[in-house]
């Protein structure tokens, strides 16, 4: 069970349109903690989130750079999960790891947007 | 016939027929091997074949007298073939040959080569009137026409050519009669009509004087140089303009798309979940409740589509901070997973706890741990409540989630104002957490709601404790499905609360006193002394037996069909005991400890502890293991966890290891997970270590040599059984 993200609200029967909102951006502010706690983490080099067309829509690199991985991540990421429901149209894909001798690369795809991590392991 | 094939001599009149019967003589039937001179028969009688048999053979054969020397020189195979072809079959002579005579056989015939066509006949006669007979034509025509081919050249010269040299336009050479009758005759055609007779004629002469300029100029039209005139109409041409219409071009997109199975299969999942939908508004309609619901959730969702694109990565970006926190405790994690210390086999019974993670959160550093617990359903996933147990240092409180799979950050933060003391989480509602804090309210969070504040909580109306809550826990749902659970605190009061309509209802089940003691109060009225409790349990079975420990150190057997009276009653310990633990495999047998540094383990039939243990310092929790009935672990105040194992060794622990960094660092609790070999130890820093423990620790009752394994609770049962008979016969007093 994934409960909806902390909303600090008067009371629980009223909840009103204002609360809504609240609660939304309560979320964004949740996540975007959460984004910022995954930078700050050990041997984080930099993370990307990708939109649905393989545009990235918020970075911490720098452009050619950002640009190159969301491209390249995104039609593997792509493949990987056609094959993956090719295989079984029940299943899909959770997350990608690609581990190569500098860095890992971890790719967790949502329904429209995609989240690219790279991560230098600590040996 | 002289021999086979049509020849017209009589039989052996011709030489071929006699080398013929000249190798029949010699071979027999099969004949001509040998024969090589034999020219082919077929060739060289075909033209013999069209001639009349009344023709002389001399003259008839002379044309063909060269072609047939020819074959007889040439070749011998060919001949030697037809031959063989010829003579494979048995010399037959038709019956009609005609039969010669020796000497005519060998009569010489001659022949010469002339150059008549033997297709022209030799006689042809004509019929004469002036002698009124026939008479034959001396000349006849030799000529034999073999191929005729007739060409498209014509002399220029010619009539034709000159007609058509003409029709192109060159200069006639002459004008013969015969053209100019022509040219005539054309002339007249063309000025036919509207020219009468006169100028008819006169035409004529103009065209006869005329004829050789008017020749050259023939395909210019003649007109007539007195009243010719030229006539000719023309239509009125319309202006052109030119009208078209151009629309905007419809807008275009590209679209493509793949269709693979699983495409298919989402359109399809798609229409079911459009389907349910449907179904379901139409079910939902009578129920106003669910309206607001989807009024709210209708709003909802518009609002998030507004909301920015970051929320939707949510999921993602918990997914990933598991990752990157997998990558950074890499080695915690395969630890974890695969790490069995390979030193234990020396060490004889002895065992370790390998440290493995350490949670801890920044707000909750100066908080210490007051309680843990695993989460019934998510075995990685564990609640922890932090509070103080300063009586002096009194400040909020916070209850964090934390799950194995991310150590770095708690998972859900709940705060609140006062210190939490004890939390329970529910079994079949793993969602559900009951919480007891200092001030004495207790609180029940639900997980899948999003708010940091409590579902419901107590206040002092509703009955809550006025001392510290010390120890909450579920209950198995009442008889109308309500939630509910039992608390029990310092004031004395064991109350069982229950969610009745979204409200707390509470009800005290037993008054805790002091036996024995009886103060005078004002007026002389006998006052009880209310005894303290601090810790109680449940029993594993038997629903309605609990167990209470008091600050006096009595540990009380109670039911909670009796309010009033305790079943039975323990003098356990000399300071408040601070855990008591029904076993969970063997029925009778529970565990307590205390802050006098002792750790008894009991059997509730039986007035005095079967097994106690010392541990030098005052003994925070223990925990029985949930893999086997004879082990448990403690945590004292001096930072170490001890882990027993009564199978093994009866009186030492098998593990005594310093858990926390520093020494001032008191553990406070300690859970056992209840799948995988690990413990969680929280301590008054607010720091949560997880350690695995080694397999010395975790040992199973060996199995003998040709039983087989025998699992299941029994055995436990069984185990701890043995134990006791040893320990029960000598062991009426304390075995120190």
């Amino acid at each position: 069970f994934r409960p909806c993200p902390i909303a600090t609200v008067a009371r629980r029967e009223s909840r009103s349109h204002a609360g809504d909102s609240s609660c939304a951006s309560l979320a964004m502010a949740e996540v975007e903690e959460t984004l910022k706690r995954i930078q700050a983490h050990k041997g984080v080099i930099g993370t990307i989130v990708v939109n649905a067309e393989g545009i990235p829509i918020r970075t911490t690199l720098d452009n050619s750079t950002t640009v190159q991985y969301a491209g390249l991540l995104h039609q593997l990421t792509m493949k990987a999960r056609s094959t993956v429901r090719d295989i079984d149209p029940q299943n899909d894909l959770t997350f990608l790891r690609i581990r190569s001798k500098k860095h890992e690369i971890m790719v967790a795809p949502d329904k429209e947007y995609l989240l690219i991590v790279i991560q230098n392991p600590c040996e | 016939r002289c021999h086979r094939y049509q020849c017209q001599l009589p039989a052996a009149g011709c030489e071929r027929g006699k080398e013929l019967e000249r190798s029949r003589r010699r071979f027999g039937a099969r004949g001509t091997a040998g024969a090589a001179a034999m020219p082919p028969k077929v060739p060289a009688r075909s033209p013999q074949s069209q001639i009349g048999p009344a023709v002389k053979p001399v003259q008839s054969r002379i044309p063909k007298s060269i072609s047939r020397k020819r074959d007889e020189d040439a070749s011998t195979e060919v001949g030697e073939g037809a031959d063989e072809w010829t003579l494979s079959k048995t010399l037959l002579k038709p019956p009609d040959q005609l039969e010669l005579t020796e000497a005519e056989l060998k009569e010489e015939v001659t022949r010469i080569l002339t150059a008549n066509n033997p297709h022209a006949p030799q006689n042809i006669v004509r019929y004469s009137f002036k002698e009124r007979a026939y008479k034959p034509i001396s000349f006849v025509d030799q000529l034999a026409i073999h191929f005729s081919l007739d060409g498209n050249l014509l002399l220029r010269d010619s009539d034709e050519g000159r007609r058509q040299s003409a029709r192109i336009g060159l200069e006639p050479d002459l004008a013969p009669v015969a053209s100019t009758v022509i040219e005539v005759e054309e002339t007249e055609v063309k000025e036919e009509g509207s020219k009468e007779d006169i100028p008819a004629a006169s035409a004529e002469e103009a065209a006869e004087g005329e004829e050789p300029p008017s020749h050259s100029m023939k395909e210019q039209k003649l007109t007539n140089q007195f009243n010719f005139c030229e006539r000719a109409s023309q239509t009125f041409n319309n202006p052109v303009r030119e009208r078209a219409c151009q629309m905007e071009p419809p807008p275009r997109a590209t679209f493509s798309a793949t269709a693979n199975q699983w495409e298919i299969y989402d359109a399809y999942v798609e229409e079911l979940h459009k389907l349910e939908k449907s179904k379901e508004k139409e079910k939902q309609k009578p129920l106003v409740a669910k309206k607001e619901d989807k009024l709210r959730g209708r709003k909802l969702t518009s609002l998030e589509s507004q909301s920015d694109d970051v929320t939707k990565v949510t999921k993602a970006a918990k997914i990933v901070e598991r990752m990157v926190n997998q990558n950074t405790f890499d080695d915690i994690a395969q630890d974890f997973k695969y790490f069995e210390d390979p030193a234990d086999e020396y060490r004889d019974q002895e065992g370790t706890l390998l440290p493995l993670w350490k949670f801890q959160y920044d707000k909750a550093k100066r908080l210490a741990v007051t309680a843990i617990c695993w989460n019934p359903k998510y075995k990685d996933l564990f609640a922890v409540g932090h509070g103080s147990y300063d009586f002096m240092k009194q400040s909020r409180g916070m209850l964090l989630l934390y799950t194995m799979k991310n150590p770095s950050f708690p998972e859900y933060i709940f705060s609140s104002e006062s210190g939490i003391m004890c939390l329970d989480i529910h079994n079949d509602h793993p969602y559900l957490l009951v919480v007891g804090y200092y001030d004495g309210n207790v609180a029940i969070y639900n997980l899948k709601k999003s708010h940091s504040q409590p579902g419901y909580k107590s206040s002092a109306k509703s009955g809550k404790h006025t001392d510290p809550v010390w120890q909450v826990k579920w209950q198995k749902d009442d008889l109308d499905n309500n939630l509910n659970f039992f608390s029990i605190s310092s004031d004395g009061r064991i109350v069982s609360w229950t969610l009745v309509k979204n409200e707390l209802v509470h009800s005290d089940v037993i008054r805790l006193s002091v036996e024995g003691t009886t103060l005078e109060g004002p007026e002389g009225l006998q006052l009880q002394t209310i005894g303290c409790g601090t810790s109680f349990d449940f029993h594993k079975k038997i629903d309605s037996l609990f167990l209470i420990g008091t600050e006096e150190g009595k540990i009380y057997k109670c039911s909670k069909s009796y309010s009033s009276q305790f079943l039975d009653t323990f003098d356990a310990h000399h300071m408040a005991v601070d855990a008591v633990s029904w076993n969970p495999y063997h029925m009778k047998v529970f565990i307590s400890c205390s802050s006098d540094w002792t750790v008894k383990i009991w059997d509730h039939t039986i007035k005095t502890p079967m097994f106690i243990f010392d541990l030098n310092s005052a003994v925070g929790d223990v925990a029985w293991a949930p893999y086997s009935s004879t082990i448990f672990a403690a945590v004292t105040t001096d930072g170490k966890a001890h882990v027993f194992d009564l199978s093994i060794n009866k009186y030492e622990a098998i593990c005594s290891q310093p858990v926390v960094a520093k020494k001032k660092n008191k553990i406070t609790h300690v859970q056992f997970n209840p799948i995988y070999p690990i413990i969680i130890i929280g301590d008054d820093r607010g720091h949560v270590t997880c350690l695995k423990l080694s397999p010395n620790l975790r040992k199973m009752p060996k199995e003998k040599k040709g039983q087989e394994i025998q699992k299941g609770p029994e055995v436990e049962i069984a185990k701890l059984d043995k134990l006791l008979n040893l320990v029960r016969e000598p062991a009426n007093k304390p075995a120190k």
